[in-house]
C-alpha cells in the first residue's frame, strides 16, 4: 500500500540503480534530509545539539566506519577508540599548527589550518595509522584479529597519554579546542551557536553516508563482502585480499577518524585520550553496529540513535518522571543495554536495520498480506 | 526514526516545566562506576546539607533551595549532558566533581555566566580570578595540597628534605598530573630527588608500580588517587611493607573507603585535608533532627560524619553563604547565577561565621577576591587510626609555598588567556 513499486517505472539504468529505487523511499528520504537541513537548525538549542544531536551525528559517522571494516568486510575491530583519539589529536595538532622538532630544535611550523581542513587531516591520518594495524588482518583472522586491533587499543592511548608532543606540553595531558570558524561562524570553543555545530557535523555525516552507501554497492564494497563471506574464494575468483582487506581498513578508519575528530573538536572541546577515547569507546561503537545492524548503512544510523538516545530517555523518564534515584537509573540503563545485546545477538543477529526491512516488507504487502 | 520522535516528545515535554521559584543547585554526583566510593558520600552531604536548610530555616534567606541529581559517572560526556540538561532550571553554581568534567565546563560556563566552585580539585590556575572569571576552587587547590605535603615533609626532617627520594603516585589524567609542576620545582629548592609513578584509569592494577617503589625505596610517598585506586595502593603498599607513616595521601585519597579495605596494615597512613574530620560538631545534631529523624537522608543514610560526606557539606554550606553574601548585595532574595557570582567573589569565611553555623574550627578563614578565587591555600594533615576506625587531625591548617605556587598559577593562567584572548576582569 504506502511503500510499492507499482506505476514506478524506470526508463533509464540509472534510475533503476539509485540508492532508493521506491519513490515512497525516495520521497522519505528527501523529508529527513529536508528536515535535518532546514527545520532543525531553527529549532535546535544547546540542549538538543550537545545533549542528542551531536553525539547521534558523530557516533553514526563512527558506526559507519566500523561496520564498514566488520559489517562489509568481516574483519573485527576493537581499535575504535584509538583510532577515534589519533582523529583527534591529528586534528588538534593541525588546528593548532604543527610542529616539528629536530635535535631540539624548532625545524619549522606548520600554518594552523582551518578547522574544516583540520578534521579532514584527522580523518586522513587515521586512514594511514588503520592501515598500518590493518596489516596484521592479512594474516590472522578472527578472534585473533580482535586482539590485534585491541593492541592498537591501548598502543594509542598510551602513545597519546606519554609523548607531550601530541597534547602541546600542557601541564594537564589535555587538549582544549581553541576558538576556530568557518566563514566567520564559529564552529569549536565555548561561545558557538548550536545550529552551527549542528550543521558542522550534520554536513560531515551525510557526506560520510553518502560515500559509504556508494562504496559498499560499487565494485569496492563487493570485494569487501565477498572477503567477508570467504576469503578463498574470493582469492580465487580474482580479489586481492592484501588490497581490499587494506582499503577497508583504510576507509573506515578514514571516518572513524573524522569521527573522533568531530568529538573532540565540536562536542566536547576538551578531551584527556584515556578518559574518552578508552576500550569502553570501542566497545560502544561495536555495539552500536550490532543492535543497528551489521553490513547496513541504515543499521550504523539507528544503532547510534539507540544507544545516544537510551540513556537520555531513561534518564528523563525515571529520573525526572518517576523520580527515582540516579543510581538506580544509570544501573537500569546498563542492565537494559546488556539484555538488549544479548536479545538481539539471538533473536535478530541482523539488527534493527533487519527489522525496518521487515516492516517495509510488511509496509508493501498491506492490507493484503499472503 | 521512531526512536527519535519518542524521545523528540518526551524531551519537549520535560523542557516545558522549569520552576523558577527555587535556588537551584545543580549536583553532578556519581553514584555509579568505580569513583562511586567517593562520589557517594559527597553528593549525600551535598543534598543533605540543603535539605536540613530547608526544613530548619526555610531554605536560604526565606527561598527554599532544591537540589537536582544528575549522574556523571565520572564521566566527561554524561557530565556535559547533565550540565545541558540543568542550566536551564536557574542553576546557581556548578560542583562537578571531576577535573575532566571540570577543564570541560570552565569555557562553558563562562560562556553562559554560571559559577562554578572546584573545592580542590579542577584546575589549579582558576585561582587566578582575573583570567578565570566565573570559575572558584577556595580554600585550596592542588598545589596547595603537593606543597602543604613537602611542608609538613619538611617540618618532621627538620627543615632539610636534601638527597632524600620522594615518589609520586598518581592517576594518569588530567587531575593526577597537576602536581607534576610543583613538585618538580620545589624538588629544585629543597634537593629532594622527585620520581613520578603513574597509574592508569581505574587503577586496579598496581603491583608494577609498586614493585617500581620497592625497587627504589623512595623515602616518601605522595598519592593522587581516586575512587577504586585509593584502595588497591593502599593495599599494595602494606604488600610491600612500605611504612605507612611515610605515605601521604592528597585529601581525595583520606577518605575511609580508602583505608578500610587494607584493615590494621593501613593504620598510620596520612592524608590531607582541608577541612575538619569527624561529626563532632553542633551542626550534625541538627542533621540528625531535621534530615536522618525525617527520614530524608539523601542515598542510603550512612555516610554521616564520614570524610567525604564532610566535604559535601562543607561545599554546600560555602555555597550557602555565597548565596546569603549575594542576596545581601543585591538585596534580593531569588538571586540569578550572575549575582550568585557576586556573592561567591565577595565571599568571607570568618571563625564567627563557622560558629554560627554550628561548624566551629571547621575549616581555614578566608576571604575570596576579585583576583583571588583561591582562598588562603591552608593545608593540614590526617592520620589514620585502624583500631578506632577514624581520621585525626595532627597539624594545624598550615600555609602553603606561594612563593613557588604563585608564578606557576600567574604563568600557566597567563598562557590560557592567551589561547582564549581574555583580557582582565578585574582590571
Amino acid at each position: 500500500m504506502f511503500y510499492r513499486e507499482a506505476g514506478d517505472f524506470s526508463t533509464t539504468y540509472a534510475e533503476d540503480q539509485q540508492t532508493f529505487p521506491i519513490k515512497f523511499d525516495r520521497y522519505r528520504y528527501y523529508v529527513v534530509l529536508f528536515i535535518a537541513i532546514v527545520v532543525v537548525p531553527f529549532f535546535i538549542n544547546d540542549y538538543w545539539a550537545n545533549s542528542l544531536l551531536l553525539p547521534f551525528l558523530i557516533y553514526a559517522i563512527a558506526a559507519l566506519g566500523l561496520n564498514i571494516l566488520v559489517g562489509y568486510c568481516g574483519q573485527v575491530s576493537l581499535g575504535t577508540g584509538g583510532f577515534m583519539a589519533v582523529g583527534a589529536y591529528s586534528c588538534y595538532k593541525f588546528m593548532t599548527g604543527v610542529d616539528i622538532w629536530w635535535g631540539g630544535e624548532l625545524l619549522f611550523r606548520l600554518p594552523e589550518f582551518n578547522i574544516f581542513f583540520s578534521v579532514i587531516m584527522g580523518g586522513l591520518m587515521t586512514a594511514l595509522v588503520g592501515v598500518l594495524f590493518g596489516l596484521p588482518s592479512l594474516r590472522i583472522k578472527g578472534f585473533y584479529l580482535a586482539v590485534a586491533t585491541l593492541a592498537a587499543q591501548f598502543f594509542l592511548v598510551w602513545l597519546f597519554n606519554r609523548v607531550s608532543w601530541f597534547y602541546n606540553y600542557s601541564a594537564s595531558g589535555q587538549i582544549n579546542a581553541p576558538e576556530r570558524d568557518l566563514f566567520g561562524v564559529l564552529i569549536t570553543g565555548p561561545s558557538t551557536e548550536p545550529w552551527a555545530t549542528y550543521l558542522f557535523c550534520l554536513f560531515f555525516t551525510i557526506v560520510c553516508a553518502v560515500i559509504a552507501r556508494n562504496m559498499t554497492r560499487g565494485s569496492a564494497g563487493r570485494k569487501w563482502m565477498a572477503i567477508r563471506d570467504m576469503d578463498i574464494a574470493a582469492e580465487i575468483i580474482g580479489v586481492n585480499p592484501l588490497r581490499a582487506k587494506l582499503t577497508a581498513f583504510m576507509v573506515s578508519s578514514f571516518f572513524v577518524g573524522i569521527s573522533g575528530a568531530l568529538f573532540f573538536a565540536v562536542y566536547l572541546g576538551a578531551v584527556e585520550v584515556g578518559e574518552a577515547f578508552g576500550i569502553q569507546k570501542s566497545f560502544l561503537v561495536l555495539f552500536m553496529i550490532i543492535i543497528g545492524g551489521l553490513g547496513s548503512i541504515f543499521g550504523s544510523f539507528a544503532g547510534a540513535a539507540f544507544l545516544v538516545l537510551l540513556p537520555v530517555a531513561l534518564k528523563v523518564v525515571g529520573v525526572d518522571w518517576f523520580g527515582w534515584p540516579t543510581d538506580i537509573v544509570a544501573h537500569l540503563n546498563l542492565v537494559i543495554v546488556g539484555g538488549l545485546i544479548i536479545v538481539f545477538l539471538i533473536a535478530e543477529p541482523h539488527g534493527i536495520a533487519q527489522l525496518w526491512r521487515v516492516a517495509k516488507e510488511k509496509l508493501r504487502l498491506w492490507p493484503f498480506p499472503h | 526514526m521512531k526512536y527519535k520522535l519518542g524521545t523528540a516528545a518526551i524531551a519537549a515535554i520535560m523542557a516545558a516545566g522549569p520552576v523558577m521559584a527555587d535556588l537551584v543547585f545543580p549536583s553532578l554526583s556519581y553514584r555509579t562506576g568505580p569513583y562511586a566510593a567517593g562520589g557517594i558520600p559527597f553528593a549525600d552531604g551535598y543534598a543533605d546539607y540543603f535539605t536540613m536548610l530547608n526544613a530548619r530555616d526555610g531554605g536560604i534567606g526565606g527561598v527554599m533551595t532544591r537540589v537536582v541529581e544528575c549522574e556523571t559517572g565520572y564521566n566527561t560526556e554524561k557530565g556535559v549532558e547533565c550540565y545541558e540538561s540543568t542550566k536551564g532550571e536557574g542553576s546557581l553554581v556548578y560542583q562537578p566533581l571531576s577535573t575532566g568534567i571540570t577543564y570541560q565546563l570552565i569555557p562553558k560556563t563562562t560562556a553562559d555566566g554560571i559559577p562554578m566552585h572546584t573545592m580542590g580539585y579542577g584546575r589549579t590556575s582558576a585561582a587566578n580570578g582575573d583570567v578565570f572569571s566565573h570559575t572558584f576552587n577556595y580554600p585550596a587547590n592542588y598545589w596547595n595540597g603537593a606543597s602543604g605535603a613537602i611542608n609538613y615533609l619538611l617540618e618532621q626532617n627538620g627543615g632539610d628534605l636534601n638527597g632524600k627520594k620522594i615518589a609520586l603516585v598518581y592517576h594518569n589524567s588530567a587531575y593526577g598530573k597537576e602536581p607534576i609542576r610543583t613538585l618538580t620545582e620545589l624538588s629544585a629548592k629543597h634537593g629532594f630527588e622527585f620520581k613520578e609513578v603513574p597509574v592508569d584509569h581505574p587503577g586496579q592494577e598496581q603491583k608494577s608500580q609498586w614493585l617500581q617503589i620497592r625497587r627504589d625505596k623512595p623515602d616518601y610517598v605522595i598519592m593522587y588517587g581516586w575512587g577504586v585506586m585509593n584502595q588497591v595502593a593502599v593495599q599494595e603498599a602494606a604488600n610491600i611493607r612500605f611504612p605507612m607513616e611515610n605515605f601521604i595521601g592528597i585529601w581525595w585519597s583520606g577518605s575511609e573507603n580508602d583505608v578500610l579495605a587494607a584493615g590494621d596494615a593501613a593504620d598510620g597512613y596520612k592524608a590531607l585535608t582541608f577541612h575538619g574530620v569527624g561529626d563532632d560538631f553542633p551542626v550534625f545534631d541538627d542533621i540528625q533532627k531535621h534530615v536522618v529523624d525525617a527520614g530524608n537522608a539523601a542515598g542510603a543514610g550512612d555516610q554521616i560524619g564520614t570524610v567525604l560526606y564532610n566535604r559535601g557539606l562543607y561545599a554546600a554550606m560555602l555555597a550557602a553563604e555565597a548565596v546569603k553574601t549575594a542576596q545581601e548585595i543585591h538585596g534580593v532574595a531569588e538571586i540569578t547565577p550572575a549575582q550568585m557570582r557576586d556573592g561567591m567573589e565577595a565571599l568571607s569565611i570568618t571563625e564567627e561565621k563557622m560558629a554560627a553555623l554550628g561548624l566551629p574550627n571547621f575549616g581555614p578563614t578566608f576571604d575570596v577576591s576579585c583576583e583571588n578565587h583561591g582562598g588562603t591555600g591552608l593545608v593540614g594533615m590526617t592520620q589514620w587510626d585502624a583500631t578506632a576506625k577514624e581520621w585525626t587531625l595532627i597539624s594545624d591548617f598550615a600555609p602553603s609555598d606561594m612563593d613557588v605556587i604563585g608564578p606557576l598559577i600567574e604563568e600557566d593562567s597567563a598562557a590560557y588567556a592567551a589561547e582564549n584572548n581574555i583580557e582582565g576582569n578585574c582590571g
